[in-house]
């Protein structure tokens, strides 16, 4: 071999070194990434059956909702209310019923119609959140909706959760504890429920419990009328 | 030629440490500190781009467990004396930004407590 064909290998291999070296941290970035879980998918809707039979004298799902997400549990006009007990009463026959309400997760929502800065949308998986950081506080969206699922927050905030940030000056309402979801646990309300009357799971899987049950059970939607798909159905209205 | 290099390089290594000696920067109570997802220097510059990039993938594509995000800030970086990067002059955040002078707004809804700390209190 010729001296030149020694000098040429020796810069081959060289120059093969520095490149590795030059590519090795971006590889290692490349890795670190996939430390992070996927975008949510449209292939999933999240949903829930509310079976109102047992729900008469219980309310550990709304105090389970209120520990989960750090809400004071006040009753009064400026206190966020993100599940509710609504109590009826037909007054002809005089039947009673209670139920949960909170925002029923729309697959055509009001709040992101109305919403002037796209702070109110939904989540590929169904999920309708506030996105804080775009939030105006101006309300639009508590007027839009006709389940009344939405609060605003007046007061200044202490000691949020770290997972669920809440601030002066912004809508808030059911996130469907995506905190958890996105965890793959269930939302808080549905675990605290004594008598598994919350059923949460994906609309969009014809196997999941969830599906299976509506498709057995006579469910409905609130304000079907409306039209707005709701991933919120109740069972025993 | 070799020397003239490596004198090169010992300067470009020295030179951002030495800047940032020199102009009195706030001596920060930085927690736990340890090894940061990215170096100092460039963490000073670009942190509120990335934590912009992540708080959107977060809120609307649900992608967690980024090696930015604002939780794993003060995971390491809240004061070991009041669990908080807030509050007071030296703390990790407030210290810089008042320097600075820019306003610091995530903690208005944001937790400024280490979460371990949060899970603790809850226990007792």
């Amino acid at each position: 071999m010729s001296d030149t064909d020694e000098q040429r290998r020796q810069f081959l291999k060289t120059s093969v070194g520095a490149a590795a070296v030059a590519i090795a941290p971006g590889m290692l970035m490349f890795d670190m990434a996939h430390g992070d879980t996927e975008p949510v998918s449209s292939k999933v809707r999240w949903g829930m059956l509310i079976d109102t039979a047992n729900c008469a004298d219980c309310d550990k799902c709304v105090k389970a909702c209120n520990k989960e997400n750090g809400l004071s549990g006040g009753l009064s006009p400026t206190d966020s209310q993100w599940m509710r007990k609504v109590e009826l009463k037909d007054m002809r026959t005089g039947r009673q019923l209670a139920l949960p309400m909170m925002c029923q997760h729309c697959a055509e929502p009001p709040c992101v119609d109305v919403c002037p800065t796209g702070a109110s949308f939904k989540r590929a998986d169904g999920i309708v959140l506030v996105d804080k950081h775009l939030c105006i506080g101006c309300r639009y969206c508590m007027m839009a909706c006709p389940y009344k699922a939405r609060s605003f927050v007046h007061e200044p905030l202490h000691d949020q959760k770290p997972d669920v940030p809440r601030g002066k000056g912004t809508v808030e309402s059911c996130t469907m504890c995506v905190q958890r979801v996105d965890k793959g646990k269930i939302p808080a309300c549905a675990e605290a429920c004594p008598n598994k009357s919350i059923l949460f799971g994906n609309l969009n899987d014809p196997d999941s419990e969830v599906s299976r049950k509506i498709r057995t059970v006579a469910s409905t939607q609130v304000r079907a009328d409306l039209g707005l798909d709701t991933g919120i159905r109740y069972q025993g209205l | 030629m070799l020397k003239l290099f490596a004198l090169l390089a010992t300067f470009l290594i020295c030179a951002p440490a030495g800047a940032t000696e020199s102009y009195g920067m706030p001596k920060l109570d930085i927690g736990k500190g340890g090894h940061c997802v990215a170096p100092t220097e460039w963490m000073r510059v670009n942190h509120m781009k990335v934590l912009f990039k992540q708080r959107h993938e977060t809120v609307h594509q649900g992608i967690r467990g980024s090696k930015y995000s604002l939780k794993n800030c003060v995971e390491c970086h809240a004061s070991l004396r009041d669990n908080s990067v807030i509050g007071r002059p030296d703390s990790f955040c407030e210290g810089c930004h008042r320097y600075e002078a820019v306003k610091i707004d995530c903690f208005e809804c944001h937790s400024s407590k280490r979460s371990t700390a949060l899970a603790q209190e809850d226990t007792k």
